[in-house]
């Protein structure tokens, strides 16, 4: 087997609780399909059959109950739980399925919703032997209003810095913003190598990376490392150039300590070793180089190497804040070929649909009803005279009569009074909006969910 | 077809005539039909003259496709015109010994032509008769018919669709996608392929690749991507994949390892060919490893197998690929003398290994780079011979007639040895050849026996390899020129990657079993053959 694939579905949605409060992230419908089945369907469209998906107890019970996720994925799914007050990061979760990891993995996060051409990225990791393959996408601005945001949205987001070569595709260097303190610090030793690098900034990461077996038999060893983000990434992008790997690599010597009690040993390291032989033959003998302008040989004799591949073009967001969410709900249609109205929802002849709504399935939509570029969510109400634009229903809210809302997110089970006027907030799950109430830019969540600080 | 004889000048001109009507496959079940006629001969006249019949199925099988191939191939590949009879029957190779033939031929008798030409004209009246009983439509697969029949190759007739849609039903049984091809062809080269490098074949195979093994895959990725490049290493590769085959390969039940792993191989190889085309030492490493597999004796069990063969393989390798470059080295340091100026094209893994012997073994000498566009691969070999101390000039080949007065010997790499002595090397080869023979400068190539192909080549046409056309795009200052080529209708790139050097520009061949002239390449497949 080449890649097995791992699915991150643990994390908690922690800059948009207010839509994670009541439903854990994963779950969380994104053109009426849980946020979990896109990267699901990703991985099965590039032809995977079976996904470890590591998730929390809450989560694995809904999961194996959700119709969406039963019928349309075909692939096994693999269910780990772990706590949900563990506080695990990503490569924490790694290090807990290690004994489940038999070859190279592929790790997606749940919230990767994208339409990437998935084999640039494997070659990447396949032609070179790479150590590490991540994709990475242009951001682009979101230019739908956020409810629930007073003032213009700050910039404070911490800015990655990426850096890479000539060709575009080897990952030189690594940096979040928050860890800099003054400026960005990038070594001689780097330089002398690849006297060209660019530096990018406005990058979206889309969490989706390619790992040699080695690295997960090395996390194992190294327990400080918990995010694979945060740290693993950057860690493995310097050690790149670390003068320790030039003879054999750290990782292959500790990956070589770990299996010194197995028997097979000997003859893996004999296989390894004569297969390497050939291996260096082959690239001996082979005129290509990597770079040009000095006298070392491919690769700078590294055996370490991380690639990155950046999409220019195409869908890729990760949907970890509202404003995400958002433009993912307004974008997800395009994904799939689904008729944008349920065929079991009952929709009244005189209302007005527009081309880039969604319906749900068992919905009620009566008359007179205007819905334009909205999504409508499973067994939602809508009665008559309502407005409903640019906005996200989620499922089982029930909508009184005329109605306007305008720019908002209302959550599942949620009930909007006769007459109300809502425009650019957010509602909480099962809240009570009372009726002509008349509600601007405001998150309405219930008292007992506000966030403990 | 001296052999002929005038009597037979109608009846051959009534086959040629009929086969150009009716097509191949009447000619093979005229063949078919001939042979069963000559059974029953044999039969009835009992044990007259056997040993001349056997004689003369033999040469009057190959003359008789020697005869009808040029009316009905495009591209003949067997010589036609200036060719004696020993080439096609050279030509005409792994099925049919070549040694007996030629030697049979001076020793014929008038008799023995005379008897040729009677059982001939039996046969012909004969299958006259049958042509309307039998039916025209069943066609024997090649490998039980006269075995001298030589195909076209099928990647070279890439423009004819009865070939295409042939491999596409032969890749839809292998579970292989199938690579479409880069159409801005030009017209002359329209019946080779051409791949564009930004569709690899991997965008249509499955990620956690189930049906091409892993190692194969990254394999046919290093080739299509040019990470592997040049003869040597890409069979070196090639052999690592197969080992890594061999040892993640279990036998089915009910199956025969010696069988089965061949089979299993066979997708493999069609995939790696449609990610580059086969080189000639990869073919033969495949043959070698066929050969090798089916022999493997039925009472081994699977793990013996197995380290046979992987002990098979790192011989091979060790034999052809490093040992053949030490005695080769050996051979070429003799031919090196102080004061010298060598003049090297390209990269090529061997005549740089010899350079760096040479530079050990404290000869004195310069090196004169020679580098071609597009792919530019001079500038490795610049690296690799001053990362060792030689000291060397680096010229691109526009000013070759200006640097050759200076040279004192001309060391090329090969590609490939074909039977009729001629050199397959990167393009430019050719060029280099023609220019030192023009200043007399001694042209010495360096070549591994295991490179030794007994296909014949005259032209550089015929069967070739088209590079991605979008590599002789080059952007100075910001600016392509040829950006926006596919939109002139009437401009098509080209980007070729052999040639073939005739013999007689080629002084001396440099190979692991001595210093050989060019035109004793069949002497060296012979004494190969008869090896195994």
């Amino acid at each position: 087997m080449e890649l097995q694939a791992v699915l991150m579905a643990a994390g908690g949605g922690s800059r948009m609780m207010d839509l994670t409060y009541n439903t854990p992230k994963p779950l969380l419908p994104v053109g009426n399909k849980p946020l979990i089945w896109y990267p699901l369907n990703l991985l099965e469209r590039v032809g995977f059959e079976e996904v470890i998906v590591i998730t929390t107890k809450e989560v694995q019970k809904m999961i194996s109950t959700d119709p969406k996720v039963k019928l349309d994925v075909k692939m096994k799914l693999d269910l780990v739980c772990i706590q949900e007050d563990a506080d695990m990061g990503t490569a924490d979760a790694l290090r807990h399925i290690q004994q489940k990891v038999k070859t190279d993995v592929l790790v997606v996060s749940c919230d990767l919703i994208t339409d990437a051409a998935l084999h640039e990225v494997v070659d990447l990791f396949r032609a070179h032997n790479a150590t590490l393959s991540m994709l990475m996408s242009k951001a682009h601005e979101f230019t739908e209003t956020v409810p629930g945001q007073k003032g213009k949205k700050k910039t404070g987001e911490q800015r990655d810095f990426v850096g890479v070569d000539g060709t575009g595709k080897r990952l030189l260097f690594m940096a979040n913003e928050a860890d800099l303190d003054e400026g960005v610090v990038i070594r001689k030793s780097i330089m002398r190598k690849h006297p060209r690098m660019h530096i990018k900034t406005g990058l979206v990461d889309a969490h989706l990376y390619c790992l040699k077996k080695s690295v997960v038999d090395f996390l194992a060893d190294n327990k400080s490392i918990s995010s694979i983000r945060g740290e693993l990434v950057p860690y493995l992008v310097r050690k790149q150039f670390s003068k320790s790997t030039n003879s054999p690599k750290v990782i292959d010597e500790t990956h070589q300590n770990l299996k010194k009690n197995d028997s097979n040993v000997n003859l893996e390291i004999q296989i390894s070793s004569r297969d390497e032989e050939l291996l260096h033959l082959t690239q001996e003998r082979s005129c290509w180089n990597d770079h040009r302008g000095d006298m070392s040989d491919a690769y700078h004799g590294g055996r370490l190497r991380c690639y990155v591949h950046i999409m220019d073009e195409g869908i890729c967001y990760r949907v970890n804040t509202l404003a995400a969410y958002i433009e993912a709900n307004r974008l997800a249609p395009k994904l799939f070929d689904e008729p944008a109205v349920h065929p079991s929802a009952v929709v009244s002849e005189r209302c007005l649909i527009g081309a880039d709504s969604i319906i749900g399935a068992s919905c009620q939509i009566s008359d007179k009803t205007s819905i334009k570029r909205s999504t409508i969510g499973v067994s939602t109400t809508v009665r008559e005279k309502v407005k409903v634009t640019n906005s996200i229903i989620m499922h089982g809210v029930t909508i009184e009569e005329g109605c306007n809302i305008q720019g908002s997110v209302i959550c599942s089970n949620a009930v909007i009074g006769r007459g109300a006027d809502i425009k650019y907030c957010l509602v909480g799950s099962a809240q009570r909006i009372e009726p002509d109430a008349e509600r601007t830019n405001e998150v309405i969540v219930g008292t007992d969910q506000l966030m403990e600080i | 077809m001296a052999d002929c004889g005038e009597a037979d000048g109608p009846v051959k001109k009534d086959d040629i005539v009929r086969a150009k009507n009716e097509g191949k496959e009447l000619t093979k079940e005229e063949k078919q039909r001939l042979r069963k006629e000559k059974k029953h001969q044999k039969k009835q006249k009992d044990e007259k003259r056997p040993s001349e019949r056997v004689k003369e199925k033999k040469p009057v099988a190959p003359s008789q496709p020697v005869a009808t191939q040029p009316p009905t191939q495009k591209a003949p590949t067997v010589l036609p015109a200036s060719a004696p009879i020993p080439v096609p029957v050279s030509g005409a190779p792994s099925y049919s010994s070549p040694a007996p033939s030629p030697a049979d031929k001076p020793a014929k008798s008038r008799a023995e032509q005379k008897a040729e030409r009677r059982a001939r004209q039996e046969a012909d009246r004969a299958s006259k008769q049958q042509s309307c009983s039998s039916s025209s439509k069943t066609k024997a697969p090649p490998s039980e018919l006269n075995p001298v029949v030589k195909r076209l190759p099928e990647h070279v007739q890439v423009d004819d669709p009865a070939v295409v849609k042939r491999l596409t039903k032969k890749f839809e049984r292998q579970q292989i996608p199938l690579r479409s091809d880069y159409d801005y062809k030009v017209s002359l080269f329209s019946h080779l392929h051409q791949y564009s490098r930004k569709a690899p074949l991997t965008q249509q195979l499955s990620i956690p690749s189930t049906v091409i093994h892993p190692s194969i895959v990254r394999l046919g990725l290093q080739y299509s991507q040019g990470i592997v490049v040049g003869s040597n290493a890409r069979s070196v590769a090639l052999l690592h994949a197969f080992k890594q085959v061999i040892r993640d390969y279990t036998t089915p039940p009910n199956e025969e390892l010696a069988r089965d792993l061949v089979n299993k191989l066979k997708p493999y190889i069609s995939f790696l060919n449609q990610c580059r085309p086969l080189s000639a030492s990869m073919g033969n490493a495949i043959k070698y490893i066929k050969k090798e597999i089916s022999n493997i004796p039925s009472q081994f069990k699977e793990e013996e197998a197995k380290t046979k063969l992987q002990t098979c393989i790192d011989r091979y390798i060790n034999e052809n690929v490093v040992l053949a470059a030490k005695a080769i080295s050996k051979y070429a340091i003799e031919k090196i003398s102080d004061g010298d100026v060598i003049l090297v094209y390209g990269c090529s893994s061997l005549v740089n290994h010899i350079l760096c012997e040479a530079y050990d073994k404290n000869r004195k000498f310069r090196v004169i780079v020679v580098d071609s566009r597009p792919r530019l691969e001079g500038r490795e070999a610049l690296r690799r011979l001053v990362q060792r101390g030689i000291s060397c000039t680096y010229v691109l080949i526009s000013a070759l007639s200006y640097i050759l007065p200076e040279v004192s010997k001309v060391f090329l790499g090969a590609h490939a040895l074909l039977a009729n002595g001629y050199v397959m090397s990167r393009v430019g080869t050719s060029q280099i050849a023609l220019v030192a023979r023009t200043f007399n400068v001694p042209v010495l190539v360096c070549c591994e026996t295991y490179k030794f192909c007994e296909r014949v080549q005259t032209d550089s046409f015929v069967s070739n390899e088209l590079d991605d056309p979008d590599d002789l795009m080059v952007t100075r200052k910001g600016k392509t020129q040829l950006e926006n080529w596919h939109d002139v209708s009437s401009l098509r790139l080209l980007n070729l990657v052999y040639d073939v050097t005739p013999p007689d520009f080629v002084d001396l061949v440099i190979t692991d079993l001595g210093m050989i002239p060019c035109t004793s390449v069949p002497v060296v497949l012979r004494i190969k053959n008869l090896e195994q």
